[in-house]
């Protein structure tokens, strides 16, 4: 009896082993989303970085001149010239819109790939159905953000619609690719539910109590409540107040156009400026201290498979979150320090940046001991 | 799989598909074509303005400020409810170092799941309704999920400190 429980035990064993060495195999569903998502993050935070230090300030600048010029043609009274000057604001806008949001929509498909790689277990799919599922999330994920960053150049070129161009229609595509491989993992996420005898998930990544795991954790749950604070306090405090004062101020350079007072245009062009930086610098604070502390969460759950000693685990651990609270506290003091402000808080990204780099080469470097069921002896950092 | 992870997960990701689908609705039936009027509204106000018709340009101003408030609303939406969604997902997966008892944590993740629906949702309204009811419906929702997010970080930190 007791040996025929025991060998039941060590089937039981070896099939759960089987199951998890299947997990984190290369080319594997939970590797290609693990890796693919921790690529797109990285990507997406370059082109932050680059978007920050390169584009944004001279765009707002542009964007502050093109108002400034529409203005005083109004005062002027040259209609032609207004219409021109808006038409380079919304362009401008355009040209900062879209790449900000091919910086958002990279960083978040990375973070639900990241988070579907780890569910994965729990998907109740056949291997090579969700190796499908994450090659076409993998492939929408990418094909969004490419087509939102080319919508500035390629605009409205050989549309069939009136309003919508081509690198909007393929950045359309790449969401509903995303939706359809989300909802597919959903579903095998229901259809495990309805198994009634489903096996118990002995999953490592569950089960990872490290120090660099329990680190990123803790440290990235306190930066999401701090970023919530935040948000909650903008919102209680500025949100509405600022959203008067940019219809009273814009309504004050139109009234004084008409009256063609240019003093009072210039004074009106000043505080709208202020009051779009007071904007951006709060809205920026807020989301980037709720994203990095995300990616410090999901982080902590991969930790086992990150192939490093355990002591450079924990520096990477730190370096991350060190970086994810300079850079919105720094990004908030700008007002105040300008400039300095601005570059210590890229330095901040550029810290997690490198830190995301050093967790993603460990993970490349695993070769599945975990999943084999050996101790690992031989990391090196 | 606890109930309160369940529900955390798949409400999350249920969470997530709705915000993307509304994202991908809105990208293509709204957003231009109220970006567009954004930038028509501005235009016209200013051209009012140089030709000296101060009631013209007033009246395009507070059309620009209606689309922006509505235009500013759409995208938030977009945004909290994908955010608020992988939050979720998160809290779900790392329940289990959560350090309170199954009932407690029901109660969280139940809080958690409502506040993040609610709140986006109360944005949303706010662009068909600009009276109380929308506003106080997100200010429920987002104090719903900050304080049971307090309450999973306490939980979290007594299982860290042994308490």
């Amino acid at each position: 009896m007791n040996s025929t429980s025991s060998f039941q035990n060590t089937s039981a064993t070896g099939a759960v082993r089987r199951a998890n060495a299947e997990t984190f195999a290369p080319m594997s569903a939970r590797r290609l989303l693990a890796l693919g998502g921790i690529g797109l993050i990285l990507v997406g935070m370059l082109v932050g970085d680059i978007f920050a230090v390169f584009v944004l300030h001279q765009n707002a600048a542009k964007v502050g001149e093109s108002l400034s010029v529409a203005a005083h043609a109004a005062v002027a009274g040259d209609a032609n010239a207004v219409v021109g000057s808006v038409q380079s604001v919304g362009s401008f806008l355009e040209n900062r819109g879209t790449k900000v949001d091919t910086h958002v929509h990279m960083i978040a498909f990375g973070y639900l790939a990241l988070m579907l790689a780890i569910v994965q277990p729990w998907v109740a799919l056949r291997e090579n159905t969700k190796k499908e599922v994450a090659w076409i999330f993998l492939f929408g994920a990418w094909l969004l953000p490419v087509g939102v960053f080319l919508i500035h150049y390629v605009g409205l070129a050989h549309s069939p619609l009136e309003a919508i161009g081509w690198a909007s229609i393929f950045a359309d595509l790449g969401g509903l690719l995303v939706i359809l491989a989300t909802l597919g993992c959903l579903l095998g996420i229901a259809r495990r539910f309805r198994q009634s005898q489903r096996p118990a998930l002995d999953d490592v990544l569950l089960k990872d109590r490290s120090a660099a795991g329990r680190i990123l954790l803790a440290g990235g749950l306190i930066l999401v409540l701090l970023g919530l604070f935040h948000g909650a306090y903008y919102a209680a405090a500025d949100l509405y107040r600022h959203e008067v004062l940019d219809y009273s101020l814009l309504s004050k350079m139109s009234i004084a156009a008409t009256a063609k007072n240019a003093g009072v245009v210039d004074t009106a062009l000043g505080e709208y400026g202020q009051l779009a930086g007071e904007k951006a610098v709060n809205i920026a604070a807020h989301a980037h201290a709720i994203e990095f502390g995300l990616l410090a969460m999901l982080l902590a759950f991969l930790q086992p498979y990150v192939r490093l000693r355990e002591s450079w685990k924990r520096n990477w651990a730190w370096l991350l979150l060190l970086g994810s609270l300079v850079l919105p506290v720094f990004v908030l003091l700008e007002l105040r320090l300008g400039l300095l402000a601005g570059g210590i808080a890229d330095v901040g990204g550029g810290l997690v940046i490198l830190a995301l780099f050093a967790m993603w080469i460990g993970i490349v470097r695993y070769t599945g001991e975990i999943d084999a069921g050996y101790v690992s002896m031989g990391a090196r950092g | 799989m606890s109930a309160a992870r369940r529900l955390l997960i798949v409400g999350g990701m249920a969470l997530a598909l709705l915000g993307m689908i509304y994202g991908g609705w809105y990208a293509v039936f709204a957003e231009h074509q109220e970006l567009d009027g954004i930038g028509r509204s501005l235009a016209a106000s200013f051209s009012a303005a140089a030709g000296r018709n101060a009631a013209v340009a007033q009246r395009a101003l507070e059309q620009y400020r209606k689309l922006k408030y509505d235009y500013d609303r759409h995208v938030d939406v977009h945004g909290h409810w994908i955010g608020l969604a992988m939050l979720l997902m998160v809290l779900g997966i790392g329940l289990d170092r959560v350090s309170f008892s199954e009932q407690m944590k029901m109660l969280l993740a139940t809080a958690l799941v409502v506040g993040s629906f609610l709140f986006p949702l109360g944005v949303l309204l706010e662009t068909l309704d600009h009276g109380s009811v929308p506003r106080a419906l997100a200010v429920a929702g987002s104090a719903l999920v900050i304080v049971s997010l307090a309450g999973v970080t306490l939980g979290l930190l007594r299982a860290e400190t042994g308490k």
